[in-house]
């Protein structure tokens, strides 16, 4: 939209102050020489707008732009946190994590969550949307909306995406505590020599984060796939059969490319919440005995007063987010199938 | 129960165990029974999962109902008798009440700010053609694409700067600007969806902008609003990582995930687990509730998280 419309006046300084007046008080303040002035329906609309994002647009940058940008900014000082003073270093802080073996080590650990959780926790994710929709679908009979109590089913799936995380992480650690659940169960099942002293203490850790990783969200995916499978039309279904497709053949020649774009976003958001997992470690491994880059990070910050170095940490992660999103962007891409 | 029941529509009986594979190379007049297998096949797949799923938080309940010793002398047992005793120790020597009314008043804050703040900036974006419109648009949807640990360290000492950290206020703030992203962006297509004629009608009848917005449009954006509201219910509810940095003043000011996960550092030194399994319980029942109620629009507005 232009500022004025060509060929109008312009306006005299007193216009202008009455205007801009206007334009800062609520509409019942106009004045008069300006509220019957041919262009106060343009005043009235930019006023609008202005005052409706401001307050938005405010807490935004104060509070989420801001501090991204700083970030990178302290990213390339020694800056404790604690104090006012800091000097620019320059990469020193990216220097020493390239050399930090605990960065390395919360690194991997980090990369073992973002490719593992999103292969484990998809594939579970379409295998059971895929029974619960095809599964009992009477063969021939098309429609229908999937197996009988396919309701009860995702809303059960479903359960553990409703509460909260640090939740999930206080249940699961008493379950994985040496007395727990995980090691009565296998004690009463005869498989008591897999029992461990300490599931969250050793090297198994981060294994026990991934595991309970993918049991959060499965239920998240079944109902996500859910949705998209059951906008196929029945006729594809009838076509496929028509022609000898088994199930398998189906759900790969079918299912799987009609829903891809959905699996693919999918992959794509588990991936950036196996790269946090910052509530299942904190809450669950005791004393950060296994890292990953969020945690690490929070421990640099606020436990050993290294804000610069933490920050360098952040724009790895940020940096680890961004490439993986790319790659996922590129590599997934496909033919959009029209229905 | 209806989860285990079998398809009424299925005429042919399930097919023996001999059959469980994945049928792929069944002939046509093998297809009904081959159906039957899959059906028996899906529903131990989908009863097993829902187990799996659903145990832990079970295990959780009935142990909150046992007194702890029985819990550690037999962990898969069932409650011989109520006892209530680990419920009112949460609720109030382990303070469960106050980190639920902590939560509940941040929460009326935050998510009253976030709608309305949201639905304002999307309203405007998505209505209105301005110059910036797009650069705005881009703005609050880039902030998508950010780790929001990235920005912890900085935004904990704006909060210090301001003096709002370790307050309500800065917490409401913090979540209100962390939701704008998804909000903004959810709205916006919702409100790009609604009919532009209505608008037009309300301004030649002579109602303000503002007037137009409150009475015509968000009405009109109801059920887009009752999704990205429940998104951001739970999303704020739940919230952990942004309390655990820029809440960690008084302890009596955790909101209620925090609070949890301090009691379990704390019952670790008392050895009694039976209160945490309470507040556990507590903590769950009212999402539960609210979930199962409305189970659509809560899984609607979940997902629609994933697609963005």
């Amino acid at each position: 939209m232009k500022d004025s419309p060509r060929g109008q006046e312009r306006l005299t300084p007193r216009d202008r102050l009455l205007f801009t007046v206007a334009f800062l008080v609520p509409p019942r303040f106009t004045p008069d020489r300006v509220r019957r002035d041919r262009r106060y329906r343009k005043l009235d609309q930019r006023r609008f707008i202005a005052w409706f994002l401001a307050l938005p647009l405010l807490v935004y940058l104060i509070f989420v732009v801001s501090p991204f940008l700083q970030a990178f900014f302290y990213s390339l000082t020694d800056w404790t946190g604690y104090s006012a003073t800091y000097t620019f270093t320059g990469l020193d802080n990216y220097q020493r994590m390239i050399e930090d073996d605990k960065f390395w080590d919360s690194t991997v650990n980090s990369l073992l969550l973002l490719v593992l959780a999103p292969l484990i926790t998809l594939a579970l994710g379409l295998f059971l949307a895929y029974m619960v929709n095809v599964g009992g679908r009477r063969v021939g009979g098309g429609g229908g909306g999937g197996v009988p109590g396919s309701r009860v089913y995702k809303v059960v799936y479903f359960f553990p995406q409703v509460i909260s995380i640090a939740v999930i992480a206080v249940i699961w650690a008493r379950i994985y505590s040496p007395t727990g659940l995980l090691n009565e169960g296998l004690g009463a099942v005869g498989l008591g020599s897999w029992e461990r002293e300490s599931w969250l203490g050793g090297e198994v850790a981060v294994w026990c984060v991934l595991a309970v990783l993918c049991w959060s969200f499965v239920g998240f995916y079944v109902v996500l796939f859910s949705a998209s499978m059951s906008s196929i039309p029945g006729e594809i279904y009838e076509a496929a059969l028509l022609d000898g497709a088994g199930r398998a053949v189906t759900f790969f020649r079918v299912t799987l490319p009609l829903t891809w774009d959905t699996v693919r976003t999918g992959w794509i958001y588990m991936g950036i919440q196996a790269l946090d997992a910052f509530a299942l470690v904190d809450v669950m491994v005791p004393e950060h005995g296994m890292d990953v880059l969020p945690s690490y990070l929070f421990e640099k910050a606020f436990r050993d007063a290294q804000a610069g170095y933490a920050t360098a940490i952040g724009v790895a992660l940020f940096l680890l987010t961004l490439v993986f999103a790319l790659v996922m962007m590129l590599v997934g891409r496909r033919e959009r199938v029209e229905l | 129960m209806s989860v285990t029941s079998t398809d009424p529509r299925q005429d042919s009986p399930p097919a023996g165990p001999g059959g469980a594979g994945p049928p792929t190379d069944d002939g046509p007049e093998r297809r009904d029974v081959a159906g039957g297998v899959l059906n028996v096949f899906a529903h131990s797949f989908l009863v097993l999962w829902a187990l799996m799923a659903a145990g832990p938080v079970l295990w959780v309940v009935i142990s909150s109902l046992r007194p702890h010793a029985d819990v550690v002398a037999d962990p898969f047992g069932l409650p011989t008798e109520l006892s209530w005793d680990n419920f009112s120790h949460a609720w109030t020597n382990a303070n469960i009440g106050r980190y639920t009314v902590n939560s509940l008043i941040v929460l009326a804050g935050s998510l009253t700010g976030t709608m309305l703040l949201g639905s304002m900036a999307a309203y405007v974006l998505a209505r209105y053609s301005f110059r910036g419109n797009r650069a705005v648009y881009l703005l609050f949807t880039g902030g998508l694409m950010f780790p929001v640990f990235l920005a912890l360290v900085p935004l904990f000492f704006v909060l210090n700067n301001f003096g709002l950290l370790n307050t309500r206020q800065g917490l409401i703030i913090v979540y209100i600007a962390y939701s704008l992203p998804f909000t903004t962006f959810f709205l916006v297509s919702f409100f790009r969806t609604l009919p532009g004629g209505v608008q037009e009608a309300a301004a030649l009848d002579g109602a303000s902008h503002t007037r137009t917005f409150f009475q015509i449009m968000m009405p009109m954006a109801r059920p887009g609003l009752i999704s990205i509201g429940i998104f951001n219910f739970l999303g704020q509810w739940n919230q952990f990582v942004l309390p655990r940095v820029l809440n960690v003043g008084d302890s009596d000011d955790a909101v209620l995930p925090q609070g949890l996960a301090a009691l379990m550092v704390q019952q670790g030194y008392e050895g009694d687990w039976g209160a945490l399994y309470a507040g556990v319980t507590m903590s769950m029942l009212p999402v539960l509730v609210v979930y199962v109620t409305f189970q659509r629009q809560v899984q609607s507005g979940l997902t629609a998280g994933a697609l963005r």
